[in-house]
């Protein structure tokens, strides 16, 4: 990724506005685009808007699929249901595990495929990109198969092996893009002021690139622990979050369902936020050209 | 001492390299060879397998689960075809329509898929249900008859799918979008293209990239998908994935599955080099 060019405002949407009204039907024109996205984000936050709103359900019978009356009593009583927190508890320590260990080795081969000219580089490119491109069922299958080979039985080892797997590419992805549009005559200005190869990772290197290391556990995090085709082939007794909620999917899932999800919904949101925040905060604190994410 | 460690720094890269690479190695790469061995293998879970090269297995499973790999392809590149429809609006007005909200609107793009993809596919069987608030109401307002329904229907795995893949195809739809330079959009209207020619001829051709990916992004995993057709769907919409899934986890059938598996992945290697090229992009590896 280059950097973003300046671009002068000439462009005719820059311009100071003049007296020139354009007539009615081509200002209507010009609002099709945003709303047409308005709707279509509308449409992408319906099944979140159904879910937060059948958690304040209060169902007679198992299902829970017509509303019946509002009530809080579902946030309370999650907490007593430990055939709910217990998956989650198991989900969250697939998810923080296998993030941690698949951003080092992600980030890793991100700096190498970045900084370094080396043998073997193509086909580390295509041992990154395979992965992304494999349907996960089959991922998920060959992991079994492997498994099943070696008469191994399966367990959160397994899960957590699986997941570290599959968030490799993604990580790496997510950092080299970070990466690229990396300034080394910011590391070579710190190496002609004497620091050595170390320091100059520790104070210039890594707080530039952290930003980029920071989403990558995130998405990394979030694709952990959403995963059900993988995790269903590979999770012998053990059950996440995910396989849980399909178990029971066909006998009608109870609204505490809903208040967890509602619950990993809100964190993510805050995480995002305050992300956002985060950065805005440091590209104005730098004083420079914010560079293109 | 630092001669030594200069003589060395070639080896730098591979140690950055080894330790992802070696689980790449492990748990993808080995495992996708386990598969095919076992595919040719015959034997049951009690008996023990052993290697036959019993190579038959392939075109008996292909004959035996034809319907559904048909339906998956066609369902999959539907899929794709709505997506591309529904997401490149979407991504063109965020890239040159945001503004200073740009990248909000990416975010909100992203954020539901935060929610579990279970749930979310849960929410729209209670969206879609014959007396769901959707149709219930219409039925109610007499729009719809009565005895009219979307669940079970191919209508609804397929609309289950679009949504669960539609940020797959936004995302590098808009990363294409965005490097486009402005300058080339008004070069082309200071040449008297109407507002439709500078973009069929310039911005469209330019996001080719994208679309590529979207694509591939979308199609790959809709294809082998079982979740929203176990869901949403009915006996009727059974695809390869939920074939694959039960022979593997509920027949232990392995040596059947395996071979399943493995045609359902030559199958999307080669439609995606056919598609690669038609859109005529190389781009497999890059960005």
């Amino acid at each position: 990724m280059t950097a973003t060019p300046v671009t002068i405002p000439l462009s005719a949407s820059d311009a100071p506005a003049t007296s020139y009204q354009p007539p009615l039907r081509a200002r209507l024109s010009r609002l099709v685009l945003p709303v047409y996205t308005a709707l279509a984000v509308a449409y992408l936050f319906l099944p979140i808007a159904v879910m937060i709103a059948f958690s304040f359900n209060n169902p007679r019978g198992r299902q829970n699929i017509t509303w019946q009356g509002f009530t809080l009593h579902n946030y309370i009583d999650v907490w007593s249901r430990p055939d709910i927190t217990n998956p989650m508890l198991q989900s969250l320590i697939v998810a923080v595990v296998s993030t941690i260990l698949a951003t080092i080795l992600g980030t890793l081969i991100g700096l190498a495929l970045t900084r370094y000219r080396f043998v073997g580089r193509n086909t580390t490119n295509i041992l990154i990109f395979l992965p992304m491109a494999t349907p996960e069922i089959i991922m998920g299958a060959s992991l079994l198969s492997l498994w099943v080979s070696l008469g191994i039985s399966r367990s959160l080892l397994t899960i957590i092996i699986a997941h570290v797997m599959f968030n490799i590419s993604y990580v790496v992805v997510t950092v080299r893009a970070r990466l690229q549009g990396f300034d080394r005559g910011l590391e070579e200005a710190a190496m002609d002021l004497g620091a050595d190869e170390w320091t100059t990772f520790r104070k210039v290197t890594f707080p530039l690139i952290f930003p980029g290391i920071l989403a990558a556990a995130l998405l990394a995090f979030a694709l952990s622990i959403d995963d059900y085709v993988i995790t269903s082939f590979v999770a012998g007794k053990t059950i996440t979050f995910p396989l849980w909620v399909y178990g029971v999917s066909r006998l009608g899932v109870p609204p505490e369902v809903n208040v967890l999800g509602t619950l990993i919904f809100v964190v993510a949101f805050l995480a995002i936020a305050a992300q956002v925040i985060w950065q805005r905060r440091q590209a104005r604190r730098q004083l420079v050209p914010s560079r293109a994410p | 001492m630092t001669a030594a460690i200069r003589r060395l720094r070639w080896a730098i890269p591979y140690l950055f390299l080894v330790p992802g690479g070696l689980w790449l190695l492990i748990f993808f790469v080995v495992p996708m060879a386990v598969m095919a061995s076992i595919s040719l293998q015959t034997g049951s879970l009690g008996t023990g397998y052993a290697l036959t090269w019993n190579f038959g297995i392939y075109p008996e499973a292909i004959s035996q689960f034809a319907t559904q790999f048909l339906r998956s392809f066609e369902y999959g590149i539907i899929v794709t075809v709505l997506t591309l429809l529904i997401g490149y609006p979407m991504a063109y007005t965020i890239a040159f329509r945001g503004g200073r909200v740009k990248n909000i609107l990416l975010l909100l793009v992203i954020l539901p898929f935060f929610t579990s993809f279970i749930i979310r596919t849960l929410a729209w069987k209670l969206i879609l249900a014959d007396q769901g608030f959707l149709l219930g109401t219409l039925k109610a307002w007499g729009l719809l008859p009565d005895g009219f329904g979307l669940i079970a229907t191919p209508i609804s795995v397929i609309s289950g799918l679009v949504y669960n893949f539609l940020p797959f195809m936004v995302l590098p739809l808009y990363v294409a979008l965005e490097k486009i330079d402005h300058r080339l959009v008004e070069a082309a209207n200071d040449l008297y293209a109407s507002r439709f020619q500078a973009f069929l001829r310039v911005t469209l051709p330019l996001s080719m990239p994208g679309v590529f990916a979207g694509s591939l992004l979308t199609f790959i995993p809709s294809v082998g998908d079982f979740v929203n057709a176990t869901i949403l769907g009915s006996r009727e919409t059974t695809m390869i994935g939920n074939v694959i899934q039960s022979r593997f986890l509920d027949f232990n059938d392995y040596p059947r599955a395996s071979a399943l598996g493995f045609v359902l992945m030559a199958a999307i290697l080669v439609m995606v080099l056919v598609y690669a090229r038609l859109v005529g992009s190389d781009e497999l590896t890059s960005g």
